[in-house]
């Protein structure tokens, strides 16, 4: 029996879908605002072995890296105000689970994209009387930065897929939203494929502008 | 003249193995020093000792008179050198250091290299950096590639452009550590040009050089490195033309095995 495709009546709910497209994509954004930081801190820490920080860096980034998100989700979102005594919204309570674990993957790709820049770079900023801040800020970051701009954009599609197992703990992501409008409407096969269309044609858009930063940031090197 | 540099029983060692012995020299301000040897004789390790980028096992090193790090008697009696990085920096800072490789940061133009010291480390401003880059770019004839990155330059032009951001911190004192040795044989001239240039103009300057025509006609002293020790040390005229020990008088013979007469063209 073929299928009677009906995309009409999925259009009708749009909006909807575009709204949790919206909070998808806010959410990743807060993930990766909070993982930045962390990550670059951390990587940065275990680079540079500091003494006493180096290993607890590496325990941390080991813990999230092998995590299941989605326990690190619901751990967030159920056990963690129970331990520090506040509520926290869902919003909040994914963002950090999603933010930490995308921390410790950036994390490492600090620590690569330092690992990847030339001793000469360092002794040449040493040897202007630079110290370890004024070298990693003006001289190494800079250089590593650019050298991770495609794998960044790895990461930040992939935030943007975990983002997607937010709506488990009712967060109206994209996702989430899709199986709303899909129960209501009996339709799920043209519901999912509009969510997937809206998903391709953002991924597909980052894409393009993380090709655009690469080529604009790139370094001449011979 | 006053001193510059002075380097008293300098010695380093890599836990076993002694590359550094008992050095001693003092270079004086606005004098070239040019230093010789063989591979693996110590000459980088030399170099690299006297702006801390690697530290010495013992000796003292003073800079404009002042000893750099602090004297301390450990418990079996021994005197000891301790440094504090914050010292060393400033150290650093007063050195400047032309690497083989040039190691031009190649996220940044030329004018910008040449900046970054003078801003991020004596606090100057940008429009003040901006022209003494410029005038630093100008001493070693590169000011028209101001705007290129690193990556556009040639060997040559990308090694005066570091030379021209060691110059534009003031140091006291010039390290060359083979400043020509990494560059296509056509591009030598040009730098070998800049680096007498300077010379001339009074730098004080200790450069690490297979090249011995530069160090015959530009090297107030010429030092014959040999396994870590200064082995002979004099004139020019007295090391390069009348070695008087067997040694460099070795390793002479093997850096100007074949010999040509002078080309018939005007030089540079
Ligand atoms: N980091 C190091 N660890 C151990 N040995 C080293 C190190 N750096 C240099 N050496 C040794 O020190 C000696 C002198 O090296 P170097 O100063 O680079 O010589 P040159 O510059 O005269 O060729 C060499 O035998 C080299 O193997
Ligand atoms: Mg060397």
């Amino acid at each position: 029996m073929p299928y009677d495709w009906n995309f009409t009546i999925v259009l009708r709910y749009l909006p909807q879908l575009l709204e949790g497209g919206l909070h998808t994509i806010i959410l990743s954004a807060a993930a990766i605002a909070l993982a930045a930081p962390i990550g670059v801190v951390m990587g940065v820490i275990r680079q540079q072995r500091v003494p006493i920080l180096a290993p607890i860096a590496v325990a941390y980034i080991d813990f999230f890296r092998t995590s299941v998100a989605l326990v690190l989700i619901c751990w967030c979102y159920f056990a963690l105000p129970v331990l520090i005594g506040v509520t926290l919204s869902t919003f909040t309570a994914v963002t950090i689970a999603i933010g930490l674990q995308a921390s410790a993957y950036l994390a490492e790709l600090v620590r690569a994209g330092l690992q990847s820049i030339s001793v000469g770079q360092w002794e040449a900023a040493r040897a202007l009387g630079m110290g370890t801040r004024l070298r990693l800020q003006y001289i190494i970051l800079p250089q590593a930065a650019r050298r991770m701009i495609p794998v960044f954009f790895l990461l930040v599609i992939e935030v943007f897929k975990t983002s997607t197992l937010a709506g488990f703990v009712t967060y109206p992501e994209i996702v989430y939203e899709a199986y709303r409008v899909a129960t209501d409407i009996y339709r799920p096969i043209e519901t999912f494929t509009i969510v997937g269309a809206i998903c391709f044609v953002f991924l597909f858009s980052l894409g393009r502008i993380a090709l655009y930063l690469e080529r604009r940031y790139a370094v001449v090197e011979r | 003249m006053t001193e510059v540099l002075r380097l008293e029983n300098l010695a380093k060692s890599y836990g076993q193995a002694q590359v550094l012995k008992d050095i001693n020299l003092t270079v004086r301000k606005g004098e070239t020093v040019c230093v010789i040897g063989a591979s693996g004789s110590g000459k980088s390790t030399l170099l690299r000792c006297v702006n801390f980028l690697g530290y010495p096992t013992g000796g003292r090193i003073f800079l404009e008179g002042k000893l750099v790090g602090r004297e301390v008697i450990d418990r079996s009696g021994r005197t000891e050198m301790r440094y504090r990085e914050a010292e060393l920096c400033a150290v650093r800072a007063h050195v400047g250091m032309v690497f083989q490789q040039f190691n031009l940061f190649p996220h940044m133009t030329a004018e910008e290299n040449v900046m970054i010291g003078p801003v991020k480390i004596r606090g100057l401003s940008k429009a003040e950096a901006k022209a003494r880059a410029a005038e630093h770019l100008q001493r070693v004839g590169i000011l028209e590639k101001a705007g290129a990155y690193p990556g556009q330059l040639s060997g040559g032009q990308q090694q005066r452009v570091a030379i021209a951001r060691a110059l534009a911190m003031e140091p006291s004192i010039m390290l060359f550590d083979e400043a020509t040795s990494a560059l296509d044989p056509e591009l030598v001239g040009e730098v070998l040009l800049a680096m007498r240039k300077l010379a001339q103009e009074g730098t004080t300057m200790l450069v690490v050089t297979h090249e011995l025509g530069f160090a015959y006609n530009v090297a107030h002293r010429v030092i014959f490195l040999h396994e870590g020790t200064i082995h002979e040390e004099g004139t020019p005229e007295e090391v390069l033309v009348n070695p008087k020990k067997p040694r460099t008088q070795d390793f002479l013979r093997g850096v100007t095995t074949f010999r040509m007469p002078e080309p018939r063209i005007a030089p540079a």
